[in-house]
C-alpha cells in the first residue's frame, strides 16, 4: 500500500485530473444524495431526533436490525472458517462445485433469494416441514430473518479468509509441529492468529451487509412490529405513512452505522496488509 | 482459488493436516452448510420455474411485460456498469499510484454503498428528486423525469453497484507498483500512452472481474430499486420486480422463469468469475 | 493490449447508447397512468381493455393505459413524490386526501367530482378459512378466541388492512354498546392473534394460501373470491359475517398531471366509464359490489348478504377516523406500544 516509489510526487502524471474526477463523480453520485439525506434530517430538532430513535418500535427495529446481523455475522464467522478451511486444506468430490457457490448468495438477486428462502422454510417447504414437526418454526419469525442474513453473509467470510489461509506459509506450521506442538495447538495458537484481521473484516463485510439487508428478509421475515421488523422495512413503513422525518432519522443513524463499519475495515485492511475481495 | 501446492513428502504433509475423522466432520459441516443455505435455494427456484414443464417457463419468459423488464434491466446494467468502470478504472489510478493523506477514508467513501442499505440508497434519491425534494420543483417545471423513470432507476443501480470496479482494480494495481509506468514516462510516453499500453493490459482481467461483479449485482438489485421505479407495468418494472409482481399475482411458474433467469445469470457470473481468478492468480505478465 | 483498450472503449459506447436510450422521447401515442392499489389487477386490467376499445370507437384514438399497483399508501406517497398519475385508483379516500394536501395536485373537493363521492363501485371485508372451518370462524368476535391465527397486513401501511381494522373496530362498537375501551381491547386482542403482519394484501394472501400460515384471512371481498378461484374451492371457503364495513375505494384525476400532459378528457372519460352499464358489470364480474342499483340486483347471487355499515355511520367520515385511529399515536399505534 505505502510503498516507497509511490508518492505523492511520483513522477506519474494524471494525478490531479483523475483524483479531480473521482472526486467529482464521488461527490455526484455518493456524497451529494446523502448529504440531502443529513440535510433533511437536521429540518429535525435533537429532541425529535432524539425521541424519534428512541421510540420502542424504532429501538426494537434497529435492535433486530444489528442483533440478528450480528448472530448471523458470528455463525459465517465460524461456519465460513470450516469452509474455508475444507475447501483450502481437504480434497472431496465436488470441492470445485462447492467453492465456486460459496458466491451464489453474493450474485443471486435479494428478492429472487427471499422468495426462494420462503417457499424452502415454510411450513409446507422441503425444510420449514421437517422442522415444522420438530417444533421449529423459521419462516415469519425472528428466526428467518436470521436465517435470510447468514445466507447473504456466507460469501463474506469465506473470501476474505481464504486467499489468506492460501498464502499462510507452511513451515510456520511444521515448525510447530516439529517443536512438539500437537495439531490443536498448531492450529489455534499460529495459524488462526495469523487469520485474525481477515476473520474480522469478513465478520465486519457480513456483518455490515446483513444489517441494511431488505429484499430477501422481508419476504421470510413475518414483519411484526417490535418483534419482526426490520429497521429497513420501518424505513419503507414510515415512507408509506407520509413521515419522512422517521424515515430519515433511522436511515441516519443506519448510514453512519455503515461508514464506521466500512471505515473500520478499511483500517483493518491497512494494519493487515490483506489482499481485500472486490465486494 | 488455486489450490496451496502442496507436493511434500507424506511425513511433512501429516503435520499440517488433523486426523481423519476430524477431516471427514469438517467436510461434512462444510457441505451440509452450503448445501441448505446455498444449493437448496437455488434447486427451489429452478424445481418451481419447470414445476408447469418446459412450455410454460417459454410462454412466461415471451409475455411483453417479461420482455420490457429485461430489455430495462439489461439497458440499466449497461449503463451503470459503463459508467462504473469508466470510475473505477480513475479512481484506481488516483488511489492506487499515489500516495496522500486521507486515502483510507477516500476508500471508506467509495466502500460506503456497498454496506449502505439498499432502502436507503433508494430514499436518498427520493429525498434529492422526488417532486417533495430538494431539486423536486425545479425539475417538474423542467419537465425532467428522473424519478420514477429511467435515469432515476439507473442512478440508484449506478449508487449500488460504485464500488465493484474501483476495489477489483486498487489492490491489484497497488500490488504492481508503479515501477512500469515510471519507466514508460522515463521513455517519453505520454500519461494516456502509458496508461493504454503498460497498465490497462496488466489489469485487464481485474477490469474484467471488476465488471463482472457490477454487472451481477446492478442486474439483481432490488430494494433500492424498488423505491425509486414507480412500478409502472411494461415501463419502469425491472426483473426483480416483476419477480415480485408476479408473485404477488399468484403466477407463481411465471416469477419463478424470471427468477429462474437471474439465476442463471449469477451462475454464469460466477463460472466466468471462477475463470478469471485463475488468470488473476496466474499474475499479471506485461504484455498481450 | 488491444482488447483491452476495445473493452473500455466498449464500455464507454454501451453507457453512451443507454444514456440515448433515455434521452428518445416516450411514445406519440396518448397515455394514460393509473396509480392503483394491490388487489384491484385483474380488475382494471379488464376495465382497460374495455374502456380502450370504447375509446377507440367513440374518438377514433388510440389509448395505452399503463398499470402501477402496489400497497395503497405507497402508491400515494410515490404519486406525491413525483409518479405522473393521471388518474388515481386507491383503497382510501384518507390516501387520495394526502396527495391533494400534501402535494396540491389535485382539489380537495375531488369527492364531489364524479356520483357516490367517487366511489363508483364497492367490497366489504370478509373471512377466508380454510376448507371445513376446522376453528368454526362464523363472527368477528371469533376472531379473538385463544389459539386462532388472523392474517391481516399492516394497518399502516395497507388500505385493506385499515378496511379490516374498521370493520372489527364496528362490530365491536355494536357488540360492546358503543364502550370505546372495550372496542380497543378487543382489537388489541385481535392484533395480537395476527403471527404475520405483511405491508399490503397481496402479500397477506401469499401467507395464508400459499405458505399456509394462519386460519383465517381477513380479506376484501374480492380479494377472497379471486383467492378462491385461483387456488380452488376445495381448500378455502369464504365466510361473510353477519355484518362488516361498506368499503368504498375512491377514484380521482389527479388534475394537475392530467393538465400538463393533456389527457384530462381521456382521464376524465376513463373514470366516468366505470358509471356505464359496461363498468358496472366488469366490476360486479370481478366480485366488486356495483353501485348501479339494476346491475346489482342481476349480480345479487354472487354476494353474500351482509349488513353493511359505512364509515360515516360508524366513524363519522375517514378524516376522523384516521386522526382516531390510524395517525402517528393512534389507537393503533397503542396496541404495539405496550
Amino acid at each position: 500500500m505505502s510503498r516507497g516509489e509511490a508518492g505523492p510526487r511520483s513522477s506519474l502524471p494524471g494525478f490531479g485530473l483523475t483524483m479531480g474526477l473521482t472526486l467529482t463523480w464521488l461527490s455526484v453520485i455518493i456524497l451529494i444524495p446523502l448529504a440531502g439525506l443529513f440535510l433533511k434530517s437536521f429540518e429535525l430538532s435533537f429532541d425529535q431526533f432524539w425521541s424519534i430513535l428512541t421510540s420502542r418500535r424504532t429501538l426494537n427495529a434497529l435492535k433486530i436490525s444489528f442483533g440478528l446481523a450480528f448472530a448471523a455475522a458470528i455463525v459465517n464467522l465460524v461456519m465460513g472458517t470450516i469452509i474455508v478451511w475444507a475447501l483450502v486444506r481437504y480434497r472431496f468430490p465436488g470441492r470445485r462445485i462447492f467453492d465456486a457457490i460459496v458466491d451464489v448468495p453474493f450474485a443471486l438477486p435479494t428478492a429472487v433469494a427471499g422468495v426462494a428462502l420462503t417457499s424452502l422454510f415454510a411450513e409446507k417447504g422441503w425444510l420449514g416441514a421437517p422442522l415444522a414437526e420438530l417444533g421449529i418454526k423459521v419462516a415469519f419469525t425472528p428466526l428467518g430473518i436470521f436465517v435470510a442474513m447468514i445466507f447473504i453473509g456466507i460469501p463474506f467470510v469465506v473470501r476474505t479468509v481464504q486467499p489468506v489461509l492460501i498464502d499462510l506459509d507452511a513451515e510456520i506450521e511444521e515448525a510447530a509441529a516439529s517443536l512438539g506442538a500437537n495439531r490443536w495447538n498448531t492450529v489455534s495458537r499460529v495459524i488462526l492468529p495469523s487469520l485474525v484481521p481477515a476473520l474480522l473484516t469478513g465478520f465486519a463485510l457480513a456483518f455490515a451487509r446483513a444489517v441494511g439487508e431488505y429484499g430477501s428478509v422481508i419476504f421470510i421475515a413475518g414483519n411484526l412490529p417490535n418483534v419482526s421488523e426490520i429497521a429497513p422495512l420501518l424505513i419503507v413503513i414510515r415512507l408509506s405513512e407520509f413521515r419522512y422525518a422517521d424515515a430519515t432519522a433511522i436511515a441516519v443513524v443506519m448510514l453512519v452505522a455503515s461508514f464506521l463499519i466500512i471505515f473500520a475495515v478499511n483500517r483493518l485492511q491497512r494494519w493487515a496488509q490483506t489482499r481485500t475481495p472486490a465486494y | 482459488m488455486n489450490q496451496p501446492q502442496v507436493s511434500m513428502s507424506t511425513a511433512r504433509e501429516d503435520l499440517r493436516t488433523e486426523p481423519k475423522i476430524i477431516r471427514v466432520v469438517i467436510i461434512a459441516i462444510a457441505v451440509t452448510f452450503l448445501t441448505v443455505f446455498v444449493v437448496l435455494p437455488l434447486v427451489v427456484v429452478f424445481t418451481q420455474a419447470f414445476s408447469k414443464g418446459i412450455g410454460a417457463f417459454f410462454a412466461a419468459l415471451s409475455e411483453p411485460e417479461a420482455l420490457s423488464a429485461i430489455k430495462l434491466t439489461l439497458m440499466v446494467a449497461a449503463i451503470s456498469v459503463g459508467l462504473n468502470l469508466a470510475f473505477g478504472v480513475i479512481a484506481a489510478w488516483a488511489i492506487a499510484k499515489f500516495d496522500f493523506r486521507g486515502k483510507t477514508f477516500l476508500i471508506s467513501l467509495i466502500d460506503l454503498p456497498f454496506s449502505v442499505s439498499p432502502v436507503i440508497s433508494g430514499l436518498v434519491f427520493v429525498l434529492l428528486f422526488g417532486a417533495q425534494g430538494f431539486l423536486g420543483p425545479w425539475l417538474q417545471a423542467n419537465d425532467v423525469h428522473i424519478l420514477f423513470a429511467v435515469p432515476g432507476i439507473a442512478l440508484a443501480t449506478i449508487f449500488v453497484t460504485f464500488p465493484f470496479v474501483a476495489r477489483a482494480l486498487i489492490p491489484l494495481m497497488q500490488e504492481q507498483g508503479t515501477q512500469e509506468e515510471e519507466a514508460a514516462i522515463s521513455l517519453g510516453a505520454s500519461g494516456l500512452q502509458t496508461f493504454f499500453r503498460v497498465t490497462l493490459p496488466n489489469i485487464k482481467w481485474g477490469v474484467l472481474y471488476g465488471v463482472l461483479l457490477c454487472n451481477a449485482r446492478a442486474m439483481g438489485e432490488f430494494g433500492a430499486v424498488s423505491v425509486v421505479s414507480g412500478h409502472i407495468r411494461g415501463e419502469t418494472n425491472t426483473m426483480p420486480l416483476l419477480v415480485e409482481i408476479l408473485y404477488n399475482e399468484y403466477q407463481f411458474v411465471a416469477a419463478f422463469a424470471i427468477a429462474s433467469l437471474l439465476a442463471m445469470l449469477a451462475l454464469i457470473t460466477l463460472v466466468a468469475k471462477t475463470i478469471l481468478e485463475r488468470h488473476l492468480d496466474e499474475g499479471q505478465l506485461p504484455g498481450d | 493490449m488491444k482488447s483491452a483498450a476495445r473493452l473500455l472503449a466498449f464500455g464507454g459506447l454501451v453507457a453512451a447508447f443507454g444514456i440515448a436510450g433515455i434521452v428518445t422521447v416516450r411514445a406519440a401515442d396518448q397515455t394514460l397512468l393509473n396509480v392503483s392499489y394491490d388487489p384491484t389487477r385483474e380488475l382494471y386490467s379488464q376495465f382497460n381493455d374495455a374502456f380502450a376499445r370504447h375509446w377507440k370507437d367513440t374518438t377514433g384514438n388510440t389509448l395505452t393505459i399503463e398499470q402501477s399497483h402496489g400497497g395503497s399508501g405507497k402508491q400515494a406517497q410515490s404519486v406525491i413524490d413525483g409518479l405522473g398519475a393521471d388518474v388515481v385508483t386507491l383503497a382510501l379516500e384518507g390516501d387520495i386526501d394526502a396527495i391533494a394536501e400534501r402535494s396540491g395536485l389535485l382539489n380537495a373537493d375531488w369527492r364531489a367530482e364524479l356520483p357516490n363521492n367517487s366511489t363508483p363501485y364497492t367490497s366489504t371485508i370478509v373471512f377466508l378459512v380454510r376448507k371445513g372451518n376446522p376453528k368454526a370462524i362464523a363472527d368477528w368476535g371469533d376472531l379473538i378466541k385463544d389459539g386462532v391465527e388472523v392474517i391481516t397486513p399492516n394497518p399502516k401501511t395497507s388500505g385493506g388492512a385499515r378496511w379490516n381494522y374498521l370493520g372489527a373496530w364496528a362490530w365491536a362498537n355494536t357488540a360492546y354498546g358503543g364502550d370505546e375501551a372495550k372496542n380497543a381491547e378487543f382489537i388489541k386482542a385481535l392484533y395480537t392473534n395476527v403471527p404475520v403482519l405483511d405491508t399490503g394484501a397481496r402479500g397477506s394472501t401469499v401467507t395464508f394460501v400459499e405458505r399456509g400460515v394462519g386460519d383465517v384471512l381477513l380479506a376484501w371481498e374480492n380479494e377472497a373470491f379471486l383467492a378462491q378461484r385461483e387456488f380452488g374451492k376445495d381448500k378455502f371457503e369464504i365466510v361473510a359475517p353477519p355484518m362488516s364495513i361498506l368499503a368504498e375505494p375512491p377514484v380521482s384525476v389527479v388534475d394537475k398531471v392530467a393538465d400538463k400532459k393533456g389527457t384530462r378528457a381521456a382521464a376524465e372519460a376513463y373514470l366516468k366509464y366505470w358509471y356505464t352499464r359496461e363498468g358496472q358489470e366488469i366490476a360486479a364480474r370481478n366480485s366488486y359490489r356495483p353501485r348501479d342499483p339494476e346491475i346489482a340486483k342481476e349480480y345479487e347471487k354472487s354476494f353474500a348478504k351482509v349488513e353493511l355499515f359505512t364509515i360515516d355511520d360508524i366513524f363519522g367520515g375517514w378524516t376522523k377516523a384516521q386522526r382516531e385511529h390510524f395517525a402517528e399515536g393512534g389507537i393503533f399505534d397503542q396496541i404495539y406500544k405496550n
